[in-house]
């Protein structure tokens, strides 16, 4: 993971006839993590769009040091099938790795399908498809939703692991994270 | 397993028969379906059924193909899956490719082997089914092209489903041209003619399903 980093210039990001923000500019480098700040509507996932790359910028660059990681509001696995096929999809494509299922709490509900899984397992079994990347920079957006106060205390754990581990972490979210060293920055102070 | 293998172990899971997307079995019943309904609206005159039954089942196999197009792309772009691939590097032109061979594998196979009672029950003969086999078997995979690309075009639009079958069927022209038209002329060119569209189609397919899926980001 050394060597991550990620730089935004001056970016503006308009959807439709609204311009959200612009002049929106950081850098951050392997070890540090950023809380986007700002209330619904505001750009958040936007902007975690456009540093994925999934959005082109209305102005501005991104420079991205390292693979990407996304987890937003859908958990990408398949609804029907039993979760641990569901994960074991990604497995394939990304390649085997050490098994998080105790510690994220789903290793009773490998045999679940996926649909039938409550908004907080669901995430968490995002989460277990987003460590399984192994990729250096993590966006997350809105990661807390849905998850009961030891989910939240497990998301701020694994994101400082991957910190202290060299990787970039870029969270979205209206809800308070506490983690040391996190730089915040308000959407607001940037809107158009 | 190589991307492309695990890409389409999971497509012909949810194509294939029993699979989430029932691929398979609609289109197979919708065509017999046809075929058994023909002969009672035409009547009991052989020739005549024998003279046309060639060309339902090529409007019956066209019709059918249209029937899994809603399941073929929007699901995956709803539970952000193409996201995901995109962020690891695979490219949405592999993942439509993919897609257009699992789609053949789901229902080509099937209809032509539904083909031999449908023919039955249109009366045809031996060298006609022959040649409406080797149609199906040549206009199938451009079926399957076309079928993946207007699904990724009209995935996520309102009522997609009922607008992607019309764009489907003035595409599919020439492929039911040729392909149907090879029946009544008995001659390999229409069959060459239908191969080359469907080669096309094929050719087109991963680059514009891609394209579309891109521009329906935001």
């Amino acid at each position: 993971m050394q060597g991550a980093s990620l730089t935004l210039r001056d970016i503006a990001c308009r959807r439709g006839d609204n311009l959200l923000f612009r002049g929106l500019s950081f850098a951050l480098v392997g070890g540090q993590a950023l809380h986007l700040t700002g209330a619904n509507g505001i750009g958040k996932s936007s902007l975690i769009r456009i540093i994925a790359g999934l959005l082109p910028a209305y102005r501005g660059s991104v420079e991205r040091e390292g693979a990407v990681a996304l987890l937003d509001e859908r958990p990408a696995l398949d609804p029907h099938l039993p979760l641990g096929r569901a994960l074991a999809f990604w497995q394939r494509l990304d390649g085997p790795e050490d098994n998080q299922a105790a510690r994220l709490g789903l290793s009773d509900l490998m045999d679940v399908p996926v649909r039938y899984l409550s908004t907080g397992q669901k995430k968490r079994a995002a989460l277990a498809r987003l460590i399984g990347q192994r990729a250096p920079l993590w966006l997350l957006d809105e990661p807390l939703n849905g998850l009961d106060a030891k989910g939240v205390a497990l998301v701020e754990t694994l994101v400082a692991e991957h910190c202290r581990g060299g990787g970039i972490c870029v969270i979205a979210s209206h809800q308070p994270i506490s983690l040391a060293d996190v730089r915040r920055l308000a959407i607001a102070d940037h809107a158009a | 397993m190589s991307t492309l293998g695990t890409l389409l172990l999971r497509d012909l899971k949810q194509l294939l028969l029993g699979g989430r997307r029932g691929g398979t079995l609609l289109p197979v019943l919708f065509f017999i379906a046809v075929a058994m309904l023909y002969p009672f609206a035409v009547g009991p005159d052989a020739p005549v059924l024998a003279r046309t039954g060639g060309g339902v089942l090529w409007i019956a196999a066209l019709l059918a193909a249209i029937l899994p197009l809603d399941r073929l792309i929007e699901p995956d772009l709803e539970l952000g899956l193409f996201d995901q691939w995109t962020l690891r590097g695979i490219s949405e032109e592999m993942v439509i490719a993919v897609r257009v061979l699992a789609h053949w594998l789901s229902f080509a196979p099937p209809l032509m082997l539904a083909a031999l009672p449908g023919a039955a029950l249109v009366g045809i003969d031996g060298p006609t089914l022959r040649t409406v086999e080797l149609g199906l078997l040549l206009g199938t995979p451009g079926l399957a092209a076309l079928g993946v690309t207007v699904a990724a075009l009209t995935a996520g639009l309102r009522g997609g489903a009922a607008l992607g079958g019309l764009l489907v069927i003035p595409l599919a022209v020439p492929l039911l041209v040729f392909g149907a038209g090879s029946l009544a002329t008995g001659g390999e060119s229409g069959l060459a003619l239908c191969g080359a569209a469907s080669l096309v189609l094929l050719a087109i397919a991963p680059f514009a399903g891609g394209a579309a899926i891109r521009a329906g980001r935001g």
